[in-house]
Order: C-alpha cells, then sequence, then structure tokens
C-alpha cells in the first residue's frame, strides 16, 4: 500500500452510478522521488524518504541539494519520511513491487479507485476562537436580560478543589495545527495530470501540502 | 484535448482543474428552460430490484446553481395537493426532460405559485410573435 505527498487543490463533486453525489477533493499528488532508504544498520529504524514539489535553488539550503544531489534526483521542495511497515511501497513500473531503491518515483498510479486513504494536512489557522466555535459549547441565552451569550459557563466547583482543572475546555487559539482525516475513499485518479480525487473534505487551505497514506 | 474551461487573464489562459473537471460533467442533451415553463422529468427510480422510469411534469419554479451543480425545482397538483420536487439537473438518473410549454413570467423565482391555488396557481404561456 502506497503513500503519496500532494497539494491541496480544491473542492468539486461528481455523480457516482447510482445517481448519489459524493464531495471530492481534488489533491495533485505526486510524482515523489525516493530520496533517502532508512535502514535499521545505517539509521537505526527503517523508513522511505520522499520528496515533492519542484524547488528552486534559492529555496534550498546547501545541504537539501547536496542532499538531493546524491539521490540523483531534482530539486523538490518538501522531504517526508514514512516507516516502512505503514508503506511498502510498490515502486512505479519496477517489477520488484514492495520493493523501493533511491531515484524510484512514486505516482498516482499506485492508488485504485474505492480503496481507503487517510489524509493528513495542516488546518486553517481560526485565531483566538471562543469556547463555543472552539470546542462546541452551547450559547446563552440572548434576551430577558441575559449576560451570558457566549461565555464559557462555570470552569469548576468552589472552595473545594479551589482550583481550576488542568485540560478544562477553554478559549484559545484554533486550527494551524496537524490534523489527519481518516477513512476517506479514493474515488477517480488521473494518472496524466497526477490527480487524486478523494471523498470528502481534506484538512487545510487550497495550495496546501498534504499526505496521503493507506487507512 | 482542448481543455473544456477556461479563463483568460490578461491574454493567458488559465485552466483550472476543478472548472475543466466540473464543465465535462454538464449534460448537453437537456434543453434549455426557466421558471415558469411547464417541463415533463423522466426520472429512474429503482424499485427492489427492478429500474423503471417516472414522469414528474409541471411547472419549473426554479433554477439554482451553476454548471454541474445545478438544480431545478418542479411543482405540480396532484390529486388537490401541491408537490414539489427538485432534481439535479445533470444526474445520470436524469432520462430525459422534455419541455413542454414555455411560460410568460417576470420572476425567476415562482414562490408565489405556493399560496395559489386553482385557477390561480397557472402561468401565462408565453406568446409567439
Amino acid at each position: 500500500m502506497p503513500a503519496i505527498i500532494g497539494r491541496k487543490i480544491g473542492m468539486t463533486q461528481k455523480f457516482r452510478e447510482d445517481g448519489t453525489r459524493v464531495s471530492l477533493s481534488v489533491i495533485e499528488a505526486g510524482p515523489c522521488h525516493v530520496t533517502q532508504i532508512k535502514t535499521e544498520e545505517n539509521e537505526g529504524y527503517s523508513a522511505i524518504q520522499l520528496g515533492f514539489g519542484a524547488g528552486k535553488e534559492k529555496h534550498l539550503t546547501k545541504g537539501e541539494r547536496g542532499h538531493l544531489a546524491k539521490a540523483g534526483t531534482p530539486l523538490l521542495r518538501h522531504l517526508h519520511e514514512f516507516a516502512v511497515d505503514e508503506v511498502d511501497v510498490p515502486s512505479d513500473g519496477d517489477e520488484a513491487a514492495g520493493e523501493l531503491t533511491v531515484g524510484d518515483i512514486v505516482t498516482v498510479a499506485s492508488f485504485e479507485p474505492g480503496q481507503k486513504v487517510r489524509v493528513t494536512g495542516t488546518s486553517k489557522g481560526k485565531g483566538y476562537a471562543g469556547t463555543i466555535k472552539r470546542h462546541n459549547f452551547s450559547r446563552g441565552p440572548v434576551s430577558h436580560g441575559s449576560h451570558n451569550v457566549r461565555g464559557p459557563g462555570s470552569i469548576g466547583a468552589a472552595a473545594y478543589p479551589a482550583r481550576v482543572f488542568k485540560g478544562i475546555k477553554m478559549s484559545g487559539r484554533l486550527g494551524g495545527k496537524q490534523i489527519t482525516q481518516p477513512g476517506l475513499e479514493v474515488v477517480e485518479t488521473d494518472a496524466d495530470r497526477n490527480l487524486l480525487f478523494v471523498s470528502g473534505s481534506v484538512p487545510g487551505a487550497k495550495n496546501g501540502l498534504v499526505i496521503v497514506r493507506p487507512a | 484535448m482542448l481543455p473544456v474551461a477556461f479563463r483568460t487573464v490578461r491574454g493567458t489562459i488559465i485552466v483550472s482543474v476543478i472548472e475543466d473537471y466540473e464543465a465535462a460533467q454538464v449534460r448537453d442533451d437537456i434543453p434549455e428552460f426557466r421558471a415558469g415553463d411547464t417541463v415533463r422529468v423522466h426520472f429512474r427510480v429503482i424499485e427492489g430490484s427492478r429500474e423503471r422510469v417516472q414522469v414528474f411534469e409541471g411547472t419549473v419554479i426554479k433554477r439554482q446553481g451553476k454548471v454541474n451543480r445545478a438544480s431545478f425545482t418542479v411543482r405540480k397538483q396532484s390529486f388537490g395537493v401541491g408537490v414539489e420536487r427538485s432534481f439535479p439537473l445533470h444526474s445520470p438518473k436524469i432520462e430525459k426532460v422534455e419541455l413542454v410549454t414555455e411560460g410568460d413570467v417576470r420572476r425567476a423565482r415562482l414562490y408565489y405559485l405556493r399560496e395559489k391555488v386553482g385557477k390561480q396557481a397557472r402561468v401565462r404561456e408565453k406568446q409567439r410573435a
């Protein structure tokens, strides 16, 4: 089962054959180059490092450029590591399925419609948000002299425990965090344009980096 | 293949993947009609294991949405009760849409028909010059 790095393009919808509509997230995924294979002997754990997105020389450090030159890949903007037991990736057109080597390319062709995936991305930042938006609290009454319209309500008892427990849901920074959306279905793939159509919504804004992994 | 949908920004052609994808889903076998027209919608329904075509005839009271998301609502009187049904315009379950008569109306949304009964709940037919 493969994993791939991509860019969220936006959302649309289509009709299934039975006439029901599915909302779709469009992801431009891959081609991803295998930039490094980490092994038990060398690094102490096994992982596959994939790179995605054309980079410019000025955007990469000398160290990154050297690393990519060693792998023999073009300049890549984003690198991400996948534990090997989570991805025994079949390489593109390579007979030795399950065995990737440095320089191999992973494309959307390794995904099949109907397959379940989970998509990881950075959610849209909402800034400092109140408890209603952040924790789905209920609103208080708005009339009859009420001043408890969007307030959080009680945050604990009084003399005992004489403190507020840790982890009480309060207002604060919302969004802009890494979120994984599990259980999405690959509805369609477009190998020519490197597109992946996934059912439902995917974390993050348009053009945001997303990682698609098998569910 | 030339993309179906594109925009031009200062002479440069910009193809949007999503606009292209949506435009490709638009059916070209649906006749043009608008609010006030009387249409006959042939809709495939699945009853148990077999499929049959159900016909719903009435006045279009609204058209909504663009490209592949477009839908329309048809209203008819059935045994004295007003019945409204909305259809996705480009759904594969629509076998065909027949335009019966063109209506002469001044509004895009004919919600006022809901308050009318009998003879008043009619739409004037368009007179051809």
